[in-house]
């Protein structure tokens, strides 16, 4: 029971002491941060478990969580899973960096040749538009089966959020850094390298992190459309088994695949950009 | 003072070389329809290793004349010519020092320093002791490796002044570069601007709103009035160097405080405030 000396103290009512909260310990922050959900999650599933039991509800309708887990188990038990999920990230992560790529080259292509915008932008918002669902099976016919076509619908949907928030932070620069350079009579090119290009990182991360949780969208939506391998695929294949639980299963995994992927992302990002949670503090 | 190296071009009365000449210089804004008469007539003729504080109330055009002068604007009328050469646009042999340190978060203190170096691609390897040298000089040693966001106010704008130094432009222009820090930190910054200056032997040009640290750290003070911005008087300050803050309470220091206040008079409180810094 440690009470610190603060200012707060000193002007206040003797009774005030009692209030201000003991310093917390270790464990005090660990479980202040993980007990909550855990206990959240416990109820939900033990909830859901119960009253699929009370009211009997047929497995095909919505089966009860311990059945998901068991087959979450067995697909990766069996290794059933391991290939689909090997094809699934290939074809996410693949599409993700061709995709990205394109959105920096075109954003930084906008940037410096402003006359470029009105020509290449008006094609990036019609392709947007179309839903890739829509376009995905011409795809399938133009690129076959296999994962060239899914790639290019990752592709497709991991472009654009890149570009829009690529060309966002490429012009978002600060006048005075201008007028730094300015003074050094630097080139457009300079200006380019040493203060565009390297401001443009935070907002490029937060496209990268939208990008990265279409992109899986996108290998899914492509492999429903025609595929023999993936998760989507096993997706597709336990909705016509009626295995729902088996379905669920593999939603489960699309989770875990985002959440590994979003957090790789995450941990490049606090390097990358590593000054820019501070920034706003030292930037006057 | 300082080593003077003669310059054969210009000679002002006293022998000493011309290192800034502005002449007649005039800046008229053009802004939605409203014609702002920036500055109107301004001439001042600034020798070599001298230190020109440049006073006067908010709106009265000080930070306008540094654009003119760094070469970022051009003026309406007049010329300005440096070591000899007009001032057509940005050069090289001009620092400058903003009224924000303005150094870019993700690269390093040392970095920053060398970002000169790099645009005007002076050669890093050759460069780079002397980076160290500058940093040691404006009492940032030991910091090479930190970021801008790790330091103080007053250490960042440190850092900008040694940016400022790398690559040996002889004539520094300093846009209120003590406005942000408070009032203790600005007292020790003016000392150690004092003693950088008396080492590098610079041309400097220091515009601030506070009478007492022009004072404390010019040759020569230069007051100028409101909108049109024009020069009132310039007044050379005869005190000895170094100058230390105790200086400050001299009878003789207090006589020039008082003799520009008096002249800036209600004028200079008359408040066209369009910039939100504080007087000292």
């Amino acid at each position: 029971m440690t009470i610190r000396p603060t200012g707060e103290m000193t002007g206040a009512s003797p009774a005030l002491p009692h209030v201000i909260p003991e310093e917390p310990s270790r464990l005090a922050a660990l479980r202040e941060r993980f007990l909550l959900p855990i206990i959240v999650f416990v109820v939900l599933m033990g909830g859901w478990e119960w009253l699929i039991h009370v009211l009997s509800v047929p497995g095909y309708i919505l089966p009860p969580p311990s059945a998901i887990a068991k087959a979450f188990w067995n697909g990766f038990a069996t290794g059933a899973y391991l290939p689909d999920l090997w094809v699934t990230t290939f074809e996410a992560v693949f599409g993700f960096v061709i995709g990205s790529s394109l959105g920096i080259f075109l954003a930084v292509i906008i940037v410096v040749f402003p006359t470029m915008e009105r020509i290449v932008y008006p094609y990036v918002v019609a392709l947007q538009t179309v839903p890739k669902v829509a376009i995905a099976p011409l795809f399938v016919v133009w690129f076959g089966f296999g994962l060239t076509s899914k790639v290019i619908v990752v592709a497709l949907v991991s472009l654009f959020p890149v570009l829009v928030n690529m060309i966002a932070g490429l012009r978002a620069v600060d006048q005075d850094r201008l007028d730094l350079l300015g003074a050094l009579s630097a080139s457009r090119w300079q200006v380019f390298r040493y203060l565009r290009f390297p401001g443009s990182m935070p907002f490029l991360f937060a496209g990268l992190n939208t990008a990265v949780v279409l992109a899986i969208i996108g290998a899914i939506v492509g492999e429903f459309v025609g595929a023999n391998k993936g998760i989507g695929y096993r997706i597709m294949q336990a909705n016509y088994n009626l295995d729902i639980a088996g379905a669920f299963a593999l939603f489960m995994v699309l989770s875990l695949l985002g959440l590994v992927l979003h957090s790789a992302l995450k941990f490049v990002e606090r390097r990358v950009v590593f000054w820019s949670s501070t920034v706003q503090a030292g930037g006057h | 003072m300082n080593q003077i190296t003669p310059l054969p071009t210009q000679a002002s009365p006293d022998g000493r070389a011309l290192s800034l000449s502005i002449r007649d210089v005039g800046m008229v804004f053009n802004r939605n329809g409203h014609t702002t008469h920036a500055l109107n007539g301004i001439n001042l003729d600034i020798r070599e290793g001298e230190f020109i504080s440049v006073v006067g109330p908010s709106g009265c055009g000080k930070s306008t004349l540094l654009k003119l002068v760094s070469g970022l604007r051009r003026p309406t009328v007049g010329d300005i010519s440096i070591l000899g050469k007009p001032v057509i646009g940005p050069r090289s042999d001009v620092g400058i020092v903003f009224q924000s340190p303005v150094l870019l978060p993700w690269r390093t203190i040392l970095q920053n320093v060398m970002l000169p170096v790099d645009v005007l691609k002076l050669g890093r390897t050759k460069y780079e002791a002397r980076a160290r040298e500058m940093l040691a000089l404006v009492g940032l040693s030991g910091f090479e490796k930190a970021y801008p966001q790790e330091l103080s106010g007053g250490m960042q704008q440190r850092a900008a002044i040694a940016r400022a130094l790398i690559y040996d432009a002889p004539v520094l222009i300093m846009d209120e570069p003590f406005g942000a820090l408070d009032a203790m930190t600005r007292e020790q910054m003016n000392v150690e601007l004092q003693r950088i200056w008396m080492q590098s032997g610079k041309t400097i040009i220091f515009i601030t709103h506070s009478i007492p640290e022009a004072v404390y750290l010019a040759d020569r003070v230069v007051v100028m009035s409101p909108r049109p911005g024009r020069i009132l008087t310039t007044m050379p300050i005869d005190l000895p160097r170094p100058r230390g803050l105790d200086d400050m309470m001299t009878e003789g220091f207090g006589k020039y405080v008082r003799e520009i206040r008096s002249m800036l008079g209600d004028d200079g409180k008359g408040g066209r405030a369009n910039d939100h810094q504080t007087n000292w």
